[in-house]
Protein backbone atom coordinates (compact mmCIF):
# COMPACT_ATOMS: atom_id res chain seq x y z
CA UNK A 1 0.00 0.00 0.00
CA UNK A 2 1.25 3.14 -0.97
CA UNK A 3 1.99 5.37 2.08
CA UNK A 4 1.09 9.24 2.38
CA UNK A 5 2.75 11.56 5.20
CA UNK A 6 0.58 13.46 7.34
CA UNK A 7 1.77 16.63 9.19
CA UNK A 8 -0.25 15.14 12.16
CA UNK A 9 -0.23 11.32 12.42
CA UNK A 10 2.84 10.66 10.17
CA UNK A 11 3.12 7.81 7.32
CA UNK A 12 -0.38 5.91 6.73
CA UNK A 13 -1.31 3.97 4.19
CA UNK A 14 -2.88 6.03 1.27
CA UNK A 15 -6.55 4.07 1.52
CA UNK A 16 -7.09 6.09 4.96
CA UNK A 17 -6.89 9.67 3.17
CA UNK A 18 -9.36 10.98 0.76
CA UNK A 19 -7.86 13.96 -1.75
CA UNK A 20 -9.42 17.32 -2.62
CA UNK A 21 -8.04 18.63 -5.45
CA UNK A 22 -5.47 21.39 -6.51
CA UNK A 23 -5.13 24.07 -3.61
CA UNK A 24 -6.71 27.08 -5.83
CA UNK A 25 -7.10 31.00 -5.59
CA UNK A 26 -10.86 31.86 -5.45
CA UNK A 27 -11.92 34.71 -7.14
CA UNK A 28 -13.75 37.44 -5.28
CA UNK A 29 -17.23 36.31 -6.13
CA UNK A 30 -19.01 40.04 -5.69
CA UNK A 31 -16.20 41.70 -8.15
CA UNK A 32 -15.54 38.63 -10.73
CA UNK A 33 -17.50 38.32 -14.49
CA UNK A 34 -19.68 35.05 -14.96
CA UNK A 35 -17.17 33.71 -16.79
CA UNK A 36 -13.96 34.24 -14.79
CA UNK A 37 -16.35 32.52 -12.34
CA UNK A 38 -17.37 29.51 -14.53
CA UNK A 39 -13.59 29.73 -15.16
CA UNK A 40 -12.65 29.06 -11.82
CA UNK A 41 -15.83 26.86 -10.78
CA UNK A 42 -15.04 24.31 -13.50
CA UNK A 43 -11.24 24.57 -15.02
CA UNK A 44 -8.55 22.37 -13.94
CA UNK A 45 -4.80 22.64 -14.39
CA UNK A 46 -5.12 19.42 -16.11
CA UNK A 47 -1.30 18.70 -17.32
CA UNK A 48 0.71 16.32 -14.78
CA UNK A 49 3.45 18.33 -12.67
CA UNK A 50 4.15 19.34 -8.93
CA UNK A 51 1.21 19.76 -7.70
CA UNK A 52 -0.52 21.28 -4.31
CA UNK A 53 -2.94 19.70 -3.02
CA UNK A 54 -5.71 19.11 -0.40
CA UNK A 55 -6.02 16.00 1.25
CA UNK A 56 -7.74 14.79 4.74
CA UNK A 57 -6.99 11.87 7.21
CA UNK A 58 -10.07 10.44 7.30
CA UNK A 59 -10.25 9.51 11.08
CA UNK A 60 -8.63 11.94 12.83
CA UNK A 61 -10.78 14.48 10.28
CA UNK A 62 -7.26 16.35 9.43
CA UNK A 63 -7.13 18.29 6.33
CA UNK A 64 -3.07 19.21 4.72
CA UNK A 65 -1.50 20.10 2.20
CA UNK A 66 0.26 17.83 0.22
CA UNK A 67 2.73 18.74 -2.60
CA UNK A 68 2.56 15.60 -5.20
CA UNK A 69 4.00 14.75 -8.62
CA UNK A 70 1.32 14.08 -10.59
CA UNK A 71 3.41 12.04 -13.27
CA UNK A 72 5.32 9.73 -10.70
CA UNK A 73 3.27 10.10 -7.93
CA UNK A 74 6.19 10.62 -5.68
CA UNK A 75 5.58 13.19 -1.95
CA UNK A 76 7.46 15.87 -2.39
CA UNK A 77 6.20 17.82 0.71
CA UNK A 78 3.19 17.50 3.51
CA UNK A 79 2.23 20.56 5.62
CA UNK A 80 -0.13 21.98 8.09
CA UNK A 81 -2.61 24.11 6.24
CA UNK A 82 -1.63 27.27 8.36
CA UNK A 83 2.15 26.69 7.58
CA UNK A 84 1.84 26.74 3.65
CA UNK A 85 -0.32 30.31 4.66
CA UNK A 86 2.44 31.64 5.71
CA UNK A 87 4.87 30.67 3.17
CA UNK A 88 2.83 31.33 -0.04
CA UNK A 89 0.96 34.38 -0.61
CA UNK A 90 -1.50 34.30 -2.90
CA UNK B 1 0.19 -24.11 -38.95
CA UNK B 2 3.48 -24.38 -37.54
CA UNK B 3 4.79 -25.23 -41.07
CA UNK B 4 3.09 -22.26 -42.21
CA UNK B 5 4.10 -19.95 -39.38
CA UNK B 6 7.33 -21.39 -40.28
CA UNK B 7 7.50 -20.04 -43.72
CA UNK B 8 6.34 -17.04 -43.08
CA UNK B 9 9.05 -16.85 -40.40
CA UNK B 10 11.74 -17.63 -43.07
CA UNK B 11 10.63 -15.82 -46.30
CA UNK B 12 11.96 -12.55 -47.52
CA UNK B 13 8.37 -10.91 -48.05
CA UNK B 14 6.15 -10.76 -45.64
CA UNK B 15 3.50 -12.53 -47.37
CA UNK B 16 0.01 -11.86 -45.75
CA UNK B 17 -1.80 -8.47 -46.86
CA UNK B 18 -0.86 -5.74 -44.36
CA UNK B 19 -3.47 -3.44 -42.62
CA UNK B 20 -2.09 -0.75 -43.21
CA UNK B 21 0.57 1.22 -45.90
CA UNK B 22 3.06 2.92 -43.69
CA UNK B 23 3.31 5.43 -45.02
CA UNK B 24 7.25 6.86 -45.97
CA UNK B 25 7.36 10.55 -44.82
CA UNK B 26 4.82 13.18 -43.99
CA UNK B 27 3.68 15.76 -46.42
CA UNK B 28 4.19 19.35 -46.26
CA UNK B 29 0.65 19.88 -45.77
CA UNK B 30 -2.71 18.15 -45.00
CA UNK B 31 -6.57 18.97 -45.51
CA UNK B 32 -7.14 17.67 -41.60
CA UNK B 33 -4.68 16.28 -39.31
CA UNK B 34 -5.93 13.80 -36.77
CA UNK B 35 -4.18 13.56 -33.20
CA UNK B 36 -4.58 10.30 -32.07
CA UNK B 37 -4.96 7.09 -33.72
CA UNK B 38 -7.35 5.46 -31.48
CA UNK B 39 -10.81 4.27 -32.06
CA UNK B 40 -12.22 7.73 -32.53
CA UNK B 41 -9.33 9.20 -34.36
CA UNK B 42 -9.41 6.69 -36.97
CA UNK B 43 -13.18 6.86 -36.98
CA UNK B 44 -13.14 10.10 -37.53
CA UNK B 45 -11.08 9.92 -40.32
CA UNK B 46 -12.91 7.06 -42.22
CA UNK B 47 -16.17 9.32 -42.15
CA UNK B 48 -14.48 12.34 -43.18
CA UNK B 49 -12.80 10.25 -46.08
CA UNK B 50 -16.06 8.50 -46.79
CA UNK B 51 -19.03 10.70 -45.83
CA UNK B 52 -17.34 13.89 -46.87
CA UNK B 53 -14.96 13.21 -49.22
CA UNK B 54 -11.76 14.59 -47.59
CA UNK B 55 -8.71 12.72 -48.92
CA UNK B 56 -5.66 14.30 -47.53
CA UNK B 57 -5.91 13.43 -44.35
CA UNK B 58 -2.84 12.39 -41.62
CA UNK B 59 -3.56 10.56 -38.56
CA UNK B 60 -0.75 11.22 -36.30
CA UNK B 61 -0.05 8.72 -33.29
CA UNK B 62 2.79 9.34 -30.96
CA UNK B 63 2.66 5.36 -29.96
CA UNK B 64 0.81 2.58 -32.29
CA UNK B 65 -2.97 2.49 -33.25
CA UNK B 66 -5.27 1.30 -30.53
CA UNK B 67 -2.23 1.62 -28.03
CA UNK B 68 -3.76 4.36 -25.36
CA UNK B 69 -7.61 3.56 -24.34
CA UNK B 70 -9.17 2.08 -27.07
CA UNK B 71 -7.10 -0.81 -26.75
CA UNK B 72 -7.67 -0.50 -22.52
CA UNK B 73 -11.12 -0.03 -21.89
CA UNK B 74 -13.93 -3.58 -21.19
CA UNK B 75 -15.57 -2.55 -24.27
CA UNK B 76 -19.32 -2.20 -23.16
CA UNK B 77 -21.85 -1.05 -25.15
CA UNK B 78 -25.00 0.77 -23.92
CA UNK B 79 -27.30 3.45 -24.65
CA UNK B 80 -29.38 3.09 -21.10
CA UNK B 81 -28.38 6.39 -19.89
CA UNK B 82 -30.25 9.58 -17.84
CA UNK B 83 -30.20 12.47 -19.81
CA UNK B 84 -31.99 12.21 -23.21
CA UNK B 85 -29.26 14.06 -24.78
CA UNK B 86 -26.83 11.52 -24.10
CA UNK B 87 -29.48 8.21 -25.12
CA UNK B 88 -29.87 9.64 -28.23
CA UNK B 89 -26.03 10.22 -28.73
CA UNK B 90 -25.11 6.75 -27.58
CA UNK B 91 -28.15 4.85 -29.01
CA UNK B 92 -27.20 6.34 -32.50
CA UNK B 93 -23.71 5.10 -32.03
CA UNK B 94 -25.98 1.46 -31.46
CA UNK B 95 -27.22 1.72 -34.83
CA UNK B 96 -23.85 2.45 -36.15
CA UNK B 97 -22.45 -0.51 -34.26
CA UNK B 98 -24.53 -2.74 -35.80
CA UNK B 99 -23.61 -3.26 -39.01
CA UNK B 100 -20.27 -1.62 -38.24
CA UNK B 101 -18.83 -5.19 -38.96
CA UNK B 102 -20.15 -5.24 -42.38
CA UNK B 103 -19.22 -1.82 -43.23
CA UNK B 104 -15.34 -2.34 -42.60
CA UNK B 105 -15.61 -5.95 -43.37
CA UNK B 106 -13.28 -6.88 -40.37
CA UNK B 107 -14.85 -9.36 -37.64
CA UNK B 108 -15.99 -6.99 -34.28
CA UNK B 109 -16.64 -9.97 -32.25
CA UNK B 110 -19.30 -7.88 -31.92
CA UNK B 111 -22.12 -9.52 -29.56
CA UNK B 112 -25.33 -8.51 -28.18
CA UNK B 113 -25.64 -9.89 -24.33
CA UNK B 114 -27.97 -7.61 -22.55
CA UNK B 115 -27.16 -5.50 -19.58
CA UNK B 116 -27.92 -5.88 -15.60
CA UNK B 117 -26.92 -2.53 -13.50
CA UNK B 118 -28.21 -4.13 -10.38
CA UNK B 119 -29.45 -1.85 -7.35
CA UNK B 120 -28.88 -2.36 -4.15
CA UNK B 121 -30.54 -0.16 -2.32
CA UNK B 122 -33.65 2.19 -2.64
CA UNK B 123 -31.81 5.17 -3.94
CA UNK B 124 -30.58 3.27 -6.71
CA UNK B 125 -33.58 1.61 -7.85
CA UNK B 126 -35.23 5.27 -8.27
CA UNK B 127 -32.23 6.39 -10.71
CA UNK B 128 -32.97 3.45 -12.57
CA UNK B 129 -36.52 3.70 -12.90
CA UNK B 130 -35.83 7.57 -13.86
CA UNK B 131 -33.66 5.57 -16.40
CA UNK B 132 -35.63 3.34 -18.01
CA UNK B 133 -38.82 5.88 -18.16
CA UNK B 134 -36.26 8.08 -20.22
CA UNK B 135 -34.67 4.91 -22.19
CA UNK B 136 -38.50 4.03 -23.08
CA UNK B 137 -39.57 7.43 -23.97
CA UNK B 138 -36.82 7.79 -26.71
CA UNK B 139 -37.66 3.96 -27.70
CA UNK B 140 -34.46 2.40 -25.95
CA UNK B 141 -34.98 -0.91 -24.33
CA UNK B 142 -34.54 -0.68 -20.66
CA UNK B 143 -36.61 -1.89 -18.04
CA UNK B 144 -36.55 -2.36 -14.66
CA UNK B 145 -36.58 -5.88 -13.45
CA UNK B 146 -37.49 -7.20 -9.50
CA UNK B 147 -34.94 -9.35 -7.64
CA UNK B 148 -36.78 -12.65 -8.68
CA UNK B 149 -36.45 -11.81 -12.38
CA UNK B 150 -32.49 -11.12 -11.59
CA UNK B 151 -32.21 -14.27 -10.14
CA UNK B 152 -33.90 -16.78 -12.64
CA UNK B 153 -31.05 -15.01 -14.97
CA UNK B 154 -28.28 -15.27 -13.16
CA UNK B 155 -28.49 -18.16 -10.97
CA UNK B 156 -24.67 -18.18 -10.50
CA UNK B 157 -24.74 -15.29 -8.16
CA UNK B 158 -24.97 -14.61 -4.33
CA UNK B 159 -28.59 -12.43 -4.46
CA UNK B 160 -27.38 -11.19 -0.99
CA UNK B 161 -24.07 -10.24 -1.68
CA UNK B 162 -22.35 -11.81 1.05
CA UNK B 163 -25.11 -10.91 3.66
CA UNK B 164 -24.59 -7.07 3.17
CA UNK B 165 -25.43 -6.00 -0.36
CA UNK B 166 -28.62 -7.40 -0.96
CA UNK B 167 -29.55 -7.69 -4.62
CA UNK B 168 -33.67 -5.21 -4.74
CA UNK B 169 -33.69 -5.46 -8.35
CA UNK B 170 -32.16 -4.34 -11.86
CA UNK B 171 -32.10 -2.09 -14.82
CA UNK B 172 -31.91 -4.58 -17.94
CA UNK B 173 -30.87 -3.48 -21.12
CA UNK B 174 -31.27 -5.84 -23.98
CA UNK B 175 -28.97 -3.98 -26.13
CA UNK B 176 -25.81 -4.11 -24.32
CA UNK B 177 -23.02 -5.22 -25.85
CA UNK B 178 -19.12 -6.31 -26.33
CA UNK B 179 -16.71 -5.86 -28.89
CA UNK B 180 -13.48 -6.64 -29.44
CA UNK B 181 -11.82 -3.21 -28.94
CA UNK B 182 -8.29 -3.66 -31.27
CA UNK B 183 -10.69 -5.20 -34.21
CA UNK B 184 -12.41 -1.76 -34.11
CA UNK B 185 -9.29 0.27 -34.38
CA UNK B 186 -8.08 -2.15 -37.18
CA UNK B 187 -11.17 -1.69 -38.97
CA UNK B 188 -11.30 2.04 -39.07
CA UNK B 189 -7.93 2.19 -39.63
CA UNK B 190 -7.70 -0.19 -42.29
CA UNK B 191 -10.73 1.39 -43.97
CA UNK B 192 -9.31 5.26 -43.85
CA UNK B 193 -6.48 3.63 -44.98
CA UNK B 194 -8.18 2.29 -48.18
CA UNK B 195 -9.63 5.71 -48.80
CA UNK B 196 -6.51 7.86 -48.82
CA UNK B 197 -6.22 8.65 -45.14
CA UNK B 198 -2.37 8.37 -44.24
CA UNK B 199 -1.38 7.05 -40.42
CA UNK B 200 1.64 7.95 -39.16
CA UNK B 201 2.60 6.07 -36.04
CA UNK B 202 5.64 6.50 -33.54
CA UNK B 203 4.73 10.07 -34.30
CA UNK B 204 4.51 12.96 -31.28
CA UNK B 205 3.16 16.15 -31.95
CA UNK B 206 5.70 18.67 -30.30
CA UNK B 207 3.04 21.87 -31.11
CA UNK B 208 0.08 23.31 -32.64
CA UNK B 209 0.86 26.84 -34.17
CA UNK B 210 -1.60 28.93 -34.35
CA UNK B 211 -1.70 32.66 -36.64
CA UNK B 212 -4.27 35.32 -35.40
CA UNK B 213 -6.87 32.91 -33.51
CA UNK B 214 -6.82 30.44 -36.57
CA UNK B 215 -5.00 27.12 -36.71
CA UNK B 216 -1.98 27.12 -39.13
CA UNK B 217 0.14 24.00 -38.57
CA UNK B 218 1.60 21.39 -36.46
CA UNK B 219 5.27 20.41 -35.58
CA UNK B 220 5.88 16.79 -34.96
CA UNK B 221 8.63 14.88 -34.43
CA UNK B 222 8.89 13.67 -37.69
CA UNK B 223 9.11 17.21 -39.51
CA UNK B 224 6.35 20.15 -40.13
CA UNK B 225 3.00 20.02 -41.33
CA UNK B 226 1.08 23.13 -42.47
CA UNK B 227 -2.45 22.53 -41.87
CA UNK B 228 -5.67 24.52 -41.22
CA UNK B 229 -7.61 22.01 -39.56
CA UNK B 230 -6.95 20.09 -36.24
CA UNK B 231 -8.99 17.39 -34.38
CA UNK B 232 -7.51 16.02 -31.24
CA UNK B 233 -8.80 12.93 -30.79
CA UNK B 234 -6.65 11.53 -27.99
CA UNK B 235 -7.01 10.36 -24.25
CA UNK B 236 -5.60 11.42 -21.17
CA UNK B 237 -2.93 13.98 -22.74
CA UNK B 238 -5.71 16.72 -23.88
CA UNK B 239 -5.22 18.57 -21.47
CA UNK B 240 -1.46 19.42 -22.60
CA UNK B 241 -2.79 19.37 -26.24
CA UNK B 242 -5.16 22.06 -25.68
CA UNK B 243 -2.25 23.62 -24.04
CA UNK B 244 -0.46 24.07 -27.14
CA UNK B 245 -3.16 26.32 -28.17
CA UNK B 246 -3.60 28.53 -25.18
CA UNK B 247 -6.87 26.76 -23.99
CA UNK B 248 -7.52 25.38 -20.04
CA UNK B 249 -10.72 23.27 -19.73
CA UNK B 250 -12.38 21.50 -16.97
CA UNK B 251 -10.77 18.02 -17.90
CA UNK B 252 -8.84 16.17 -14.97
CA UNK B 253 -6.90 13.08 -15.21
CA UNK B 254 -7.34 9.70 -12.89
CA UNK B 255 -6.47 6.39 -13.79
CA UNK B 256 -8.90 4.01 -14.49
CA UNK B 257 -7.41 0.49 -13.80
CA UNK B 258 -9.23 -3.07 -15.11
CA UNK B 259 -8.26 -6.52 -14.96
CA UNK B 260 -8.72 -10.45 -16.64
CA UNK B 261 -8.85 -13.77 -15.27
CA UNK B 262 -7.69 -16.90 -17.05
CA UNK B 263 -10.08 -18.11 -19.50
CA UNK B 264 -12.94 -20.64 -18.36
CA UNK B 265 -16.19 -22.13 -19.72
CA UNK B 266 -18.63 -20.27 -20.96
CA UNK B 267 -21.04 -19.40 -17.79
CA UNK B 268 -21.38 -15.74 -18.22
CA UNK B 269 -23.62 -14.29 -20.78
CA UNK B 270 -25.09 -10.81 -19.54
CA UNK B 271 -22.66 -7.97 -18.94
CA UNK B 272 -23.04 -7.19 -15.12
CA UNK B 273 -22.58 -4.16 -13.07
CA UNK B 274 -22.88 -3.07 -9.93
CA UNK B 275 -22.08 0.73 -9.12
CA UNK B 276 -22.18 0.03 -4.95
CA UNK B 277 -19.82 -2.87 -5.31
CA UNK B 278 -17.62 -0.51 -7.80
CA UNK B 279 -17.66 -4.13 -10.28
CA UNK B 280 -18.12 -4.03 -14.14
CA UNK B 281 -18.04 -7.75 -15.68
CA UNK B 282 -17.91 -9.60 -18.70
CA UNK B 283 -17.27 -13.06 -20.70
CA UNK B 284 -15.18 -12.30 -23.63
CA UNK B 285 -15.45 -15.25 -26.79
CA UNK B 286 -12.39 -16.30 -25.31
CA UNK B 287 -13.64 -16.84 -21.92
CA UNK B 288 -11.82 -14.70 -20.07
CA UNK B 289 -13.84 -12.33 -17.41
CA UNK B 290 -12.71 -8.80 -18.25
CA UNK B 291 -13.38 -6.90 -14.69
CA UNK B 292 -13.20 -2.99 -13.95
CA UNK B 293 -13.69 -1.05 -10.94
CA UNK B 294 -14.34 2.42 -10.52
CA UNK B 295 -11.73 5.61 -10.75
CA UNK B 296 -8.66 5.93 -8.73
CA UNK B 297 -8.99 8.49 -6.28
CA UNK B 298 -6.73 10.88 -7.24
CA UNK B 299 -4.94 12.42 -10.50
CA UNK B 300 -2.24 10.56 -11.65
CA UNK B 301 -0.74 10.65 -15.55
CA UNK B 302 0.82 7.40 -15.19
CA UNK B 303 -0.75 3.60 -16.11
CA UNK B 304 0.60 1.73 -13.56
CA UNK B 305 -1.69 -0.65 -11.67
CA UNK B 306 -1.22 -1.95 -8.13
CA UNK B 307 -1.92 -5.07 -6.42
CA UNK B 308 -4.38 -2.79 -4.27
CA UNK B 309 -6.81 -2.45 -7.01
CA UNK B 310 -6.51 -6.47 -7.66
CA UNK B 311 -7.23 -7.20 -4.13
CA UNK B 312 -10.29 -5.14 -3.72
CA UNK B 313 -11.91 -5.42 -7.25
CA UNK B 314 -11.49 -9.67 -6.80
CA UNK B 315 -13.11 -8.92 -2.91
CA UNK B 316 -16.09 -7.70 -4.89
CA UNK B 317 -16.37 -10.25 -7.72
CA UNK B 318 -16.65 -12.78 -5.00
CA UNK B 319 -19.20 -11.09 -3.33
CA UNK B 320 -21.33 -11.58 -6.12
CA UNK B 321 -19.76 -15.20 -7.60
CA UNK B 322 -18.05 -16.59 -4.68
CA UNK B 323 -17.24 -19.97 -6.69
CA UNK B 324 -14.89 -18.08 -8.34
CA UNK B 325 -12.74 -18.00 -5.42
CA UNK B 326 -10.12 -20.34 -7.72
CA UNK B 327 -9.58 -18.58 -10.47
CA UNK B 328 -6.90 -17.10 -11.44
CA UNK B 329 -6.06 -13.13 -12.68
CA UNK B 330 -3.81 -13.40 -15.78
CA UNK B 331 -3.32 -9.24 -16.42
CA UNK B 332 -3.87 -6.02 -14.91
CA UNK B 333 -3.77 -2.55 -16.11
CA UNK B 334 -4.46 1.19 -16.36
CA UNK B 335 -5.64 3.74 -18.64
CA UNK B 336 -5.85 7.74 -18.41
CA UNK B 337 -9.66 9.04 -17.74
CA UNK B 338 -10.07 12.37 -18.72
CA UNK B 339 -12.79 13.38 -16.56
CA UNK B 340 -15.76 15.88 -16.54
CA UNK B 341 -16.74 17.33 -14.30
CA UNK B 342 -20.47 16.46 -15.36
CA UNK B 343 -19.81 12.93 -16.92
CA UNK B 344 -20.38 14.13 -20.69
CA UNK B 345 -17.52 14.83 -23.10
CA UNK B 346 -16.19 17.62 -24.66
CA UNK B 347 -17.14 17.78 -28.54
CA UNK B 348 -16.64 20.13 -31.89
CA UNK B 349 -15.70 23.60 -32.05
CA UNK B 350 -13.54 25.52 -29.81
CA UNK B 351 -12.63 29.04 -29.51
CA UNK B 352 -9.56 28.61 -31.83
CA UNK B 353 -10.60 28.76 -35.13
CA UNK B 354 -9.66 25.31 -37.31
CA UNK B 355 -9.11 23.36 -33.76
CA UNK B 356 -11.60 20.50 -33.01
CA UNK B 357 -11.85 18.54 -30.31
CA UNK B 358 -13.06 15.41 -29.20
CA UNK B 359 -12.58 14.93 -25.82
CA UNK B 360 -13.46 14.00 -22.11
CA UNK B 361 -14.46 10.74 -22.65
CA UNK B 362 -13.72 9.67 -19.15
CA UNK B 363 -14.83 5.97 -19.07
CA UNK B 364 -17.24 5.83 -21.71
CA UNK B 365 -15.80 6.33 -24.72
CA UNK B 366 -15.65 3.22 -26.04
CA UNK B 367 -19.32 2.61 -26.35
CA UNK B 368 -18.88 6.20 -28.26
CA UNK B 369 -16.40 5.69 -30.71
CA UNK B 370 -18.80 5.31 -34.42
CA UNK B 371 -20.81 7.73 -33.33
CA UNK B 372 -18.07 10.21 -31.86
CA UNK B 373 -16.56 9.45 -35.48
CA UNK B 374 -19.44 10.50 -37.51
CA UNK B 375 -20.73 13.41 -35.89
CA UNK B 376 -16.89 14.95 -35.62
CA UNK B 377 -16.68 14.48 -39.59
CA UNK B 378 -20.03 16.51 -40.09
CA UNK B 379 -18.64 18.59 -37.83
CA UNK B 380 -15.44 19.27 -39.39
CA UNK B 381 -16.99 19.06 -42.65
CA UNK B 382 -19.56 22.11 -42.25
CA UNK B 383 -17.99 24.36 -39.69
CA UNK B 384 -21.06 23.52 -36.87
CA UNK B 385 -21.44 21.53 -34.58
CA UNK B 386 -23.53 18.26 -35.35
CA UNK B 387 -26.95 18.64 -34.27
CA UNK B 388 -26.54 15.15 -31.59
CA UNK B 389 -23.59 17.46 -30.37
CA UNK B 390 -24.95 20.38 -29.18
CA UNK B 391 -25.17 19.42 -25.18
CA UNK B 392 -21.54 18.62 -25.29
CA UNK B 393 -19.89 21.35 -26.88
CA UNK B 394 -16.92 23.54 -25.54
CA UNK B 395 -19.26 26.87 -23.79
CA UNK B 396 -21.26 24.60 -22.06
CA UNK B 397 -19.48 25.78 -18.49
CA UNK B 398 -19.16 28.99 -18.52
CA UNK B 399 -23.13 29.34 -19.52
CA UNK B 400 -23.42 26.75 -15.90
CA UNK B 401 -25.25 24.18 -18.62
CA UNK B 402 -23.89 21.10 -17.61
CA UNK B 403 -25.18 18.02 -18.78
CA UNK B 404 -25.40 15.84 -15.78
CA UNK B 405 -25.00 12.35 -16.76
CA UNK B 406 -23.25 11.22 -13.39
CA UNK B 407 -26.22 9.34 -12.38
CA UNK B 408 -25.57 6.63 -15.88
CA UNK B 409 -21.75 6.28 -15.26
CA UNK B 410 -21.38 2.47 -14.95
CA UNK B 411 -20.48 2.49 -11.66
CA UNK B 412 -20.19 5.41 -8.89
CA UNK B 413 -17.21 7.21 -9.11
Amino acid sequence: MKLIPCPLNGLRPADEFVYGGEVRHMPDPATSSDAQWARYVFNRSGIAGVKHEWWCHIASGFWFILERDTLTDEVRSSQHVAQWHSTVHV
Amino acid sequence: MAWRLLKIGLSKNYPEPRMFTPPARLAPTYDAVIIGAGGHGLATAYYLARDHGLRNIAVIEKGYIGSGNTGRNTTIIRSNYLTPEGVRFYDRSIQLWRDLGDDLDINLFYSTRGHYTLAHTDATLRTMRWRAEVNKHLGVDSELVDAAAVARALPMMDMSCAGHAPILGALYHAPGAVARHDAVAWGYGRAADQRGVEIHQQTEVLGIETTGGEVSGVRTSRGHIATRCVISAVAGYTPRILDMVGLQSPIYIHPLQAMVSEPLKRWLDPIIVSGSLHVYVSQTARGELVMGASLDPRELHNTRSAIEFATSLSTHMLELFPFLAGVKVNRQWAGLADMTPDFAPVMGLTPVKGFYLDAGWGTWGFKATPVAGKTMAATVASGRNDPLITSFDWWRFERFELTGEKGAASVGH
